[in-house]
């Protein structure tokens, strides 16, 4: 295993380091949000026997470009009656956050904006920020969709930032430290082996947090018309359009970073290993999006509640009895442990969960 | 113990979807390939024969919209009508069919093409030599079965869907 490390200051100056890091992460951000867009338009395409965007360059890679340049050209709509300075700033309020959250994302050993000790946690605090941007879009637009969409946003927030802080937890207790670095450096043994219920806790939880289907009803488009973001057009529009898949893309780092091993991993260089990782975790969202049927109001709530809370609780306490009884003990004897765990767990869980009390199955 | 509630359906439908990822596209790519219509389709034009046409007008009476407009004079010696104005307004056709089938000398047919929408109203009222059949414009079998057994059997998006990639 290859593990060549750049010194923590590279390329020596403190002000050259970060300027190349912004430089780096902003270019990395908008060039795969156009890859994200173009896989999830041709992927999506491909799963329901389309083809696809085929139109704009070989295989319609072109596609993001051309809808970019489309909607930088579309009139900028303020609604007569919108709070005219919240409007304008909420793409703003959302779009920063996700952007500051890739600065503490290992790209390879060393390869890191800011490698604070408490990556992690920044990460879950900074993360939040950006449904106030959402929720003051929704507020602005003084539309009755939009406020629905954005109020159903922050209820999803708040109640799945539990799990998934929770799930993280995990991580952390097998690493001790919550710097984004060390917990790539602790994986010998890629901790979705270790913690495959935590992963799926972690997974659910952030496909709802970031409103990517199942969990979309923020801005259902046959419900809500298209939620918070029905008012905005032109450049403010494509600000939140690429708020959606930035927070998809940083879901796919983060999910790398902490259960796949990071950019670790044989022959391949280290970011290779991590875009190609980043790339699948994508892959799978993508597939769940084309699969899985849109949930609804109570059901998003049910879940995270009566079913990921408690889950999340009961696989700390397992992790943290696992760590304390046999603190030395193989990691390979616990991988078959923990899933066993894992499957015992979510078959008695599914029996106690119900949904939908007020209807009876006949 | 049924395995039902346990995520075994969304396991099944994960499947499903990724088994389409090696299935061929069902799509026509529109203006590079195109589906045969149906032999009987109710296409864009009326199709007007000339030297079939007696100038009988039966078409015109027919007519639930009152499109057709037909101006005859009578040739004496001959002892036939001159069609001196066949005139169909095709912003009022309704499509129905009615003036094809009630033609008593075959002279009238529905058009086989799809792709003659025009820009202006006034281009849409035809009259005589423009209703003609033309390279662009074809009869169709619509209620006239020997014009439908000469052409191109309609080919059915069922035919696109040839499984594995």
């Amino acid at each position: 295993m290859t593990m060549t490390t750049l010194p923590p200051d590279w390329p020596g100056n403190f002000w050259a380091h970060w300027a190349i890091f912004a430089v780096i992460i902003i270019v990395f951000v908008l060039l795969m949000f156009m890859v994200f867009v173009w896989l999830e338009r041709r992927a999506m395409g491909i799963m329901q026997a389309r083809l696809g965007p085929n139109r704009a360059g070989p295989f319609g890679i072109f596609q993001p470009a051309a809808d970019g340049l489309k909607v930088m050209l579309k009139e900028d709509i303020v609604p007569a009656k919108g709070d005219k300075v919240v409007h304008w700033l909420a793409p703003l309020v959302a779009v920063v956050p996700v952007l500051m959250i890739f600065a503490v994302v290992p790209f390879q050993g060393g390869a890191i904006l800011a490698d604070l000790n408490i990556g992690i946690l920044y990460i879950v605090a900074i993360s939040s920020v950006a449904t106030v941007g959402v929720f003051m879009a929704g507020w602005a637009s003084n539309n009755k969709y939009s406020l629905l969409g954005a109020m159903r946003q922050v209820a999803a927030v708040v109640s799945y930032e539990i799990p998934v802080v929770l799930s993280v937890v995990g991580v952390i207790l097998l690493t001790g430290s919550l710097s984004m670095q060390q917990i790539v450096m602790a994986q010998d043994v890629p901790f979705i082996l270790l913690q495959p219920l935590g992963f799926l806790l972690f997974f659910i939880g952030a496909l709802a947090e970031i409103n990517r289907a199942p969990f979309d009803l923020m801005e259902a488009d046959s419900e809500l018309v298209a939620g918070f973001h029905i008012e905005y057009s032109g450049m403010k529009f494509a600000l939140f359009y690429l708020v959606e898949y930035g927070e998809a893309l940083a879901i796919s780092a983060i999910v790398t970073t902490l259960f796949l091993g990071g950019w670790r991993g044989p022959l391949l260089p280290p970011w290779l290993w991590f875009l190609v990782k980043v790339g699948l975790v994508f892959f799978v969202m993508v597939w769940i999006r084309t699969t899985v049927p849109r949930v609804r109001i109570d059901q998003l709530m049910a879940l995270a509640w009566k079913f990921l809370f408690p889950l999340s609780l009961l696989n700390l306490i397992i992790t943290a009895v696992e760590i304390l009884a046999w603190p030395s003990v193989s990691p390979w004897v616990l991988v078959p442990i923990n899933f066993a765990i894992m499957i015992v767990l979510i078959l008695l869980w599914s029996r106690l969960f119900k949904l939908g009390w007020g209807r009876v199955e006949v | 113990m049924k395995f039902e509630r346990y995520g075994i359906g969304i396991a099944k439908g994960l499947a499903v979807t990724i088994r389409h990822l090696l299935r061929r596209p069902v799509t026509t790519q529109y203006p590079e390939q195109r589906l045969n219509t149906s032999r009987r389709i109710r296409g864009n034009e009326l199709i007007w024969d000339k030297d079939k046409c007696t100038g009988c007008a039966t078409c015109a009476k027919t007519c639930p919209q009152g499109s057709i407009e037909i101006v005859t004079s009578v040739m004496i010696d001959e002892n036939k009508y001159q069609v001196e104005k066949f005139e169909v307004d095709t912003g009022y056709c309704i499509f129905c069919g009615l003036c094809v089938e009630a033609c008593p000398y075959d002279a009238l047919f529905m058009g086989y093409s799809y792709e003659r929408a025009k820009y202006r109203r006034g281009e849409l009222v035809m009259a005589n030599e423009a209703l003609l059949a033309s390279a662009e414009r074809q009869p169709s079998g619509y209620a006239r079965p020997e014009v439908a057994a000469a052409l191109p059997k309609q080919s059915l998006l069922l035919d696109n869907d040839r499984g594995k990639r």
